[in-house]
């Protein structure tokens, strides 16, 4: 592993985040006027919100000086309060991180698991019925709003068939007699978002891993296995399909925009108290701190998930020297 | 030698055509959008509908029944006839925001990749970060704060999405300015402005077009998140939007399917073509595949 590419890879993320500092200053502060005139459109702000906030950003300083105060504000990891919830913005996002965690991790787990096998089986069987089975359906999967599929999942299986709840997290006013029965509680709600969020990846990872495996069978290596005498499956499962894999660490996080926008989508189909439900009561009532503070959050968390990535496929693929 | 040129260039496109009328999956895609397209230009004159004119208490959500083959929505309006309007709606933004959004791709693309240098760096320090931003929050965000009208919704979903477009083409203007006849050109003292108009971008469009396919099926998408969560112009009432009224009406609990699925349908049914076609021109066009 190269330092030198490291180290230009980390400045590289620095630089994003300054740039989406600015972007995310300018964009709630230019754009619209001020804070202060947000605040004033909004229905749901109080005088001392107001004081708060003219006091808080300096609005009759020039604007580098807002910036000023603004980072300073940020560094301190005072993101202002939120006019919702009248708490500060940090302590809201706090509350909703583990629901959304959870929620996403088992997701993308599942989908990572059961793409790259859709995927490594229509490769293999390119052009046969299978094939054009599994493709068909990734695409289909591919082509749906998440939130469309949430939609009909609830109407079907929860309002028709009464087999799930329909909203939440926890059935509300219940108490649990062991933590078995709260585990066993939360799985019954994690269910249908779960299963929503990762089918709609699902066909984003079998695409992925069917090209990165076609790819990979075309490489002299493969040939060269083959003409060694290995059979079949063993050339399949251990020189192509590790080889495959290896683009699939790099995906896993560039996709992370599009499990974020999956997550907004079923935490508010299912009210799931995470932070995408938080994101959509936040537009909702425009309550623009807390919509910054999230923005800001998820997007830092995202570029720095892409830097830890490009980090691991360098360890992972010797070839990546620069 | 001008002839000679534009020869070839038929021959290819006629050669293009041939070989996307033998693939399964473009001419699937290419008569599904065709329908949708149809239905976009002359549907509202064959089935007139005007969303503002709601129904009585008993009409709304009334199940499918004579004449009124799909239901009625929350409102009490007839459900076909606010999909068939809706589909000018849905295609017209997403047809818009992609055209905006190749615009910007194509302009970025080809100044970093012709300039090279420092206006690449920054370039692609710009580009680099409208990728890794996650397009939902940010779409939302700007959505948020410049307001929900269908020429904003365009303008947020173009200025969001040409950063995989710029990268594309960046690589191929890479490539293309390293070729003999930029040489010559610069050669006989065309400025950089005449190369990259006149050289450059003939060479790039086709990846543009590729291009072009699969970002309008992004567009689509976004738009329906968009209207669907809230943001989008209730003037003009697209596929979203009338899912945005099914889902905060409660449909989901009443179980009016007749809702629900028909303009859900039509966005799998639109997506899935574009989709369909973009893999179709990858198919014929990328010769790396042809070695598969």
């Amino acid at each position: 592993m190269n330092k030198n590419h490291i180290l230009k890879k980390i400045i590289q993320s620095v630089i994003t985040i300054i740039l989406v500092l600015i972007l995310n200053y300018f964009l709630f502060r230019i754009m619209p006027g001020n804070p202060l005139q947000m605040i004033m459109r909004n229905p749901k702000a109080t005088p001392e919100a107001i004081a708060k906030t003219k006091a808080l950003f300096g609005l009759d300083k020039p604007w580098y000086v807002q910036f000023g105060i603004y980072i300073k504000h940020l560094l301190q990891g005072d993101l202002g309060t939120s006019f919702l919830y009248k708490k500060p913005v940090g302590a809201v996002i706090a509350s909703r991180v583990i629901p959304t965690v959870l929620l996403v991790g088992v997701g993308e787990i599942i989908a990572v698991i059961i793409g790259t096998l859709i995927g490594i089986v229509a490769a293999w069987k390119r052009g046969q019925k299978i094939d054009v089975t599994l493709l068909s359906f990734s695409l289909i999967t591919y082509s749906m709003p998440t939130f469309w599929l949430g939609i009909v999942f609830v109407a079907f299986f929860s309002v028709h068939l009464k087999l799930f709840p329909t909203t939440g997290m926890v059935t509300p006013g219940l108490t649990y007699t062991s933590t078995l029965a709260k585990i066993s509680d939360i799985a019954r709600h994690m269910f249908l978002p779960v299963l929503t969020l990762s089918l709609v990846m699902i066909g984003e990872y079998a695409l992925i891993m069917r090209n990165s495996l076609l790819d990979v069978f075309t490489e002299d290596y493969i040939t060269t296995a083959y003409a060694k005498g290995f059979p079949e499956k063993y050339v399949v499962r251990k020189h192509a399909v590790p080889n495959a894999l290896l683009p699939m660490v790099t995906i896993v996080a560039i996709n992370l925009g599009l499990v974020i926008a999956g997550a907004i989508q079923v935490e508010t189909i299912f009210s799931w108290p995470g932070l995408g439900r938080l994101m959509y009561d936040a537009l909702k009532n425009r309550d623009y701190p807390l919509l910054q503070g999230i923005f800001l959050i998820v997007t830092i968390c995202v570029i720095i998930a892409n830097l830890c990535a490009d980090m691991l496929y360098s360890y992972l693929d010797p070839r990546v020297k620069n | 030698m001008e002839n000679a040129k534009k020869a070839a260039r038929k021959r290819k496109i006629r050669k293009f055509i041939e070989s996307f009328k033998t693939n399964k999956m473009g001419m699937i895609g290419a008569i599904i959008l065709g329908i949708f397209i149809f239905l976009a230009i002359f549907g509202p004159i064959i089935y007139p509908y005007d969303p503002m004119q709601f129904g009585t208490a008993k009409d709304v959500m009334a199940p499918p029944g004579p004449g009124r083959i799909l239901g009625s929505d929350d409102m009490g309006r007839d459900v076909l006839g606010g999909l068939i309007s809706g589909t000018r709606i849905s295609l017209a933004v997403g047809i818009l925001a992609t055209i905006i959004s190749m615009v910007v791709g194509t302009i970025i693309g080809v100044a970093s990749g012709y300039y090279g240098g420092r206006t690449d760096a920054i370039l692609m320090r710009f580009t680099d970060m409208f990728l890794v931003i996650p397009w939902l929050p940010l779409m939302l965000v700007l959505a948020a704060i410049l307001g929900s009208s269908i020429w904003n919704i365009i303008l947020v979903i173009g200025l969001t999405s040409w950063a995989g477009t710029a990268r594309v083409v960046r690589a191929q203007a890479l490539s293309i300015k390293e070729r003999q006849f930029v040489e010559r050109a610069k050669s006989i003292g065309a400025d950089d402005r005449h190369i990259m108009v006149k050289h450059i971008l003939p060479n790039v469009f086709p990846l543009v077009f590729a291009n072009t396919i699969l970002v309008s099926a992004v567009a689509i998408l976004s738009e329906t998140t968009l209207s669907f969560l809230g943001m989008g112009d209730p003037t003009h009432p697209s596929w979203g939007m009338m899912l945005h009224f099914a889902f905060e009406s409660g449909a989901a609990s009443v179980g009016a399917f007749w809702f629900l699925l028909p303009p859900g349908l039509c966005v799998v049914a639109v997506v899935l073509a574009f989709t369909f076609l973009g893999y179709a021109f990858d198919e014929i066009l990328n010769p790396k595949l042809e070695r598969r």
